[in-house]
């Protein structure tokens, strides 16, 4: 294919970066190395992410963006053999600190995963799910969450009705919807997001795109993405990756428009990966 | 492109055909095992006609057919038969059965008047009934037509009398018993650790309970008293005088007169009998109430403890334990444990939970039962309880493999999920993963209570009897009675197999039994079957 001709970057329009008011560096990576056993799959990241912004990770399968993802909340602590260098704070403190328990952390950082996995449960015990394990056992409490989440969650008129249907009876767009209302019932800090819109199609993922421009207002996401344009659309900052390195971090307009380095151009290109 | 029809013709037919036949060679046998023990098994309680049959040798013969086969010795390309005739009456002819050569059969007619009995003793009856003599002093010949509804009428009252007699003597007389038994123990004791005020106290209420016996035994004597003293007069195949008193009597019929609805009904009649009702004549007669309800307690209580066991046991080896060479040695042990002999357990049960638990039992909590009641255990002795916990843990591993596969078959998402919500560990197991793995968690406890409620042999160590004289459950406090021997549908078959003195009278009850344990087990399956399809259903949804 020939370099000039490039469908994928001209179609590719960037938002202009808004910047608000917050910590520049809300959540704080140095020199952060990950191995699976003896397999290396991070190394030497070091980004910044400021409060109440999207960022966005892209790269190549196998980079490693979902296991960077998955160290902010520490869900791999999952697997076996895991260890890691360098640090992670979240506003200032390490989520690595003894003192933290991973079950505190979990709650301020909320997560979506790529294959929305609804519990086989009511559509509402899925969203007060979170709730209900912190011990709210009060009625309005909840019925309040779980309205307010599914209105943000832009999945309240479609589900108002059938609140105590099963959630394995929803279309896969509002499950994945569901999955978002879920994971911000109990008003994390931090919202990841992996992959979460690769099963659906455009108009389920225009309307997560949507939703993350509101919620931006008060969370701060991490979005993985594979779509060069979703990244474009969505993201404030993006930060792409290549075999567990950080190639390149910087503002969304800059990574697209005007990228420092040769190998992120060849990859928003679509000449790689 | 034209040689991939060839690649394509499918090389392995031969193959699908073989397994296929193994597919039915299993299912013949499957079916044919069914189906023999469904036939033996419901014959028993249809009535046939009876023949009266003529013999060479000039003897006549009364009797249902029960068996026809090829007589011992004669050519396979000519066979003759031999007829069992049932002939009852054993008091007169020595033998309920009776085998005849086919050919020595001149003649058989099947007069309207011959008459069935089922009797308290000495098994059934065939006979030619003459007269009717009513406690009244009446005497209805067989040519009235009235004689059958007056019989009927004697019978049913016959039959109410001898059930107001068992209710006293078995269970109020045995209530009596049981709580002198109590009292004489607290005697003793009190007499051993001189407790001057309780020594007057147990007198009093022994006395009172000599009292309540003798009354009971009064009232029973009424009871016998005011019964029928009707009598039957008849005559056997052989024209001898048969004087059969109505009290003997559990059912009458007339084989040669009835029609289908009439069969049925008295199908149905014993059918009911069988299952309703206790046994007599050494188990081959009357029903199995106290050995399906001791089956169906057992396999019950096995479950219930059975469950909760295994899914914890699985829990800790899925979710807790740290892989590595232990839990491998664990697992490989779980799983070898599923295939011990079932005896073994039996074995186990009886050292271990008879003798040390129950015996420990015993010396904590009925010391004084010990002391004053000539070492009668009572949990130091086969029982409900040992039964149910020998079983539990035979059945253990099922539920535990079961379990783990239920566990390790909930979708990584949905445990990441909870995770990621913010539940802990447990949270997560009681919330998310138990009720996901619940369906698989029942089928394992379905398989266990299906060996488990057809186990036999550990069984016949650990407290099922031949004949319970009080079921395991009762209207005394605790009401549940835990530590009693009981009844069992698999011991009952093997009892009356092996162990019966007629064996041509239990052979039919073997298959009637064989047939209740059957249907029991299939039953209790069904019911777990549909609690684990609602349980299924709640968790099925149209994912993407
Ligand atoms: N549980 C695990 N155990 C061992 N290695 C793993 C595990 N998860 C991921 N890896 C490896 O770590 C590397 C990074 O994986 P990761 O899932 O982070 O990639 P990714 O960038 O998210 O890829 P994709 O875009 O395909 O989702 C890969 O080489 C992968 O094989
Ligand atoms: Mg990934």
């Amino acid at each position: 294919m020939p370099a000039t001709m490039n469908p994928s970057t001209s179609r590719i329009q960037v938002r202009p970066s808004t910047e608000r008011e917050g910590r520049k560096d809300y959540i704080s990576i140095r020199d952060y190395g990950f191995w699976y056993g003896q397999k290396k799959a991070l190394d030497a990241i070091s980004l910044d992410i400021p409060e109440r912004q999207v960022v966005a990770f892209i790269g190549p399968s196998g980079c490693g963006k979902s296991t960077l993802l998955r160290n902010l909340n520490r869900m791999n602590d999952l697997v076996d053999g895991i260890s890691h260098e360098g640090n992670i704070t979240i506003n200032g403190r390490s989520i690595y600190d003894p003192g933290l328990e991973v079950i505190s952390l979990r709650r301020r950082v909320g997560m979506v995963f790529q294959k929305s996995n609804p519990f086989p449960k009511s559509v509402y015990e899925n969203v007060v799910f979170a709730l209900r394990v912190m011990g709210v056992r009060d009625r309005s409490t909840l019925d309040e969450a779980c309205e307010t989440s599914l209105r943000k969650a832009a999945l309240w008129d479609e589900v108002k009705d059938r609140l105590q249907d099963s959630a394995l009876g929803l279309s896969g767009g509002q499950m994945q919807r569901l999955c978002i209302a879920r994971a911000i019932a109990n008003r994390p800090e931090i919202l990841l997001m992996d992959e979460p819109c690769s099963a659906l199609d455009p108009i389920a993922t225009g309307k997560i795109e949507e939703l993350i421009h509101e919620l931006k207002e008060q969370f701060t996401i991490v979005i993985v993405t594979h779509s060069m344009q979703q990244a474009a659309r969505v993201s404030d900052r993006t930060a792409f990756f290549y075999l567990g390195k950080q190639i390149e971090y910087d503002t969304t307009e800059k990574i697209f428009m005007n990228p420092s380095q040769a190998q992120t151009e060849a990859y928003i290109s679509g000449r790689f990966g | 492109m034209a040689s991939s029809s060839d690649s394509n013709t499918p090389r392995g037919e031969a193959w699908v055909w073989f397994t296929g036949l193994g597919l039915i060679i299993g299912l013949g046998m499957v079916i044919g095992l069914l189906s023999l023990v469904f036939v033996n098994g419901v014959t028993v309680f249809w009535a046939p006609p009876v023949p009266v049959a003529q013999i060479d040798d000039g003897r006549t013969v009364i009797g249902q057919l029960a068996q026809r086969r090829i007589r011992a010795g004669s050519l396979a390309n000519a066979p003759q038969y031999e007829r069992q005739y049932q002939v009852g009456l054993r008091e007169l002819n020595g033998n309920s059965y009776l085998w005849v050569d086919e050919a020595k059969v001149k003649a058989e007619t099947f007069p309207a008047d011959v008459l069935g009995l089922e009797r308290v003793e000495h098994g059934p009856a065939f006979v030619r009934p003459q007269a009717l003599r009513k406690s009244d002093g009446k005497v209805i010949p067989i040519t009235d037509p009235a004689f059958e509804s007056a019989l009927q009428a004697e019978v049913s009252a016959a039959v109410v009398v001898r059930e107001k007699f068992e209710e006293i003597t078995r269970h109020r007389i045995g209530e009596v018993n049981r709580e002198m038994d109590e009292a004489r123990v607290a005697l003793r004791r009190a007499e051993d650790l001189k407790l001057a005020d309780e020594i007057p106290v147990r007198r009093r209420q022994i006395d009172g309970l000599e009292e309540r016996f003798v009354i009971l035994k009064a009232e029973a004597q009424k009871v016998v008293n005011s019964g029928a003293v009707a009598t039957l007069d008849s005559k056997d195949a052989a024209g001898r005088a048969v004087v059969i008193p109505l009290t003997q009597i559990v059912r009458a019929w007339f084989p040669n007169r009835l029609d289908t609805w009439g069969r049925t009904q008295l199908f149905a009649s014993r059918l009911g009998e069988f299952i309703f009702h206790e046994p007599r004549e050494a188990n081959t007669e009357g029903g199995l109430m106290p050995a399906i309800f001791g089956t169906l307690v057992m396999t019950v209580f096995m479950s219930l403890l059975v469950t909760p066991f295994g899914v914890i046991t699985a829990i800790y080896l899925r979710e807790y334990a740290q892989n590595g060479p232990i839990l491998r040695i664990v697992r490989i042990s779980v799983n070898n444990l599923a295939g011990v002999p079932s005896i073994v357990f039996g074995v186990f049960g009886l050292g271990f939970f008879v003798y040390v638990l129950g015996g420990s039992i015993d010396q904590l909590f009925f010391s004084d039962q010990l002391k004053y009641n000539n070492n009668t255990p009572v949990f130091g002795t086969g029982g409900l309880l040992w039964c149910s916990l020998t079983l539990a843990l035979m059945t253990l591993p099922v539920v535990i493999v079961a379990t783990e596969e239920a566990l390790s078959a909930v979708p990584r998402g949905m445990r990441e999920a909870s995770l990621a919500s913010g539940a802990s560990k447990w949270q997560t197991i009681r919330d998310i993963l138990l009720p996901a793995s619940a369906p698989g968690i029942l089928t394992g406890v379905i398989l266990a209570m299906a060996r488990g409620a057809g186990e036999v042999a550990p069984l016949m160590l650990v407290g099922v009897v031949k004949l319970a004289p009080t079921l395991p459950f009762d209207t005394v406090a605790p009401f549940l009675h835990m530590d009693r021997k009981f009844m069992h549908l698999g011991f009952h078959v093997y009892d009356l197999g092996f162990q019966s003195p007629d064996s041509d009278a239990a052979r039919p009850m073997v298959f009637a039994t064989t047939l209740l344990l059957i249907a029991l087990v299939v039953t209790l399956n069904i019911g777990a079957i549909w609690i684990r399809n609602r349980l299924r259903a709640r968790f099925k949804g149209a994912a993407f």
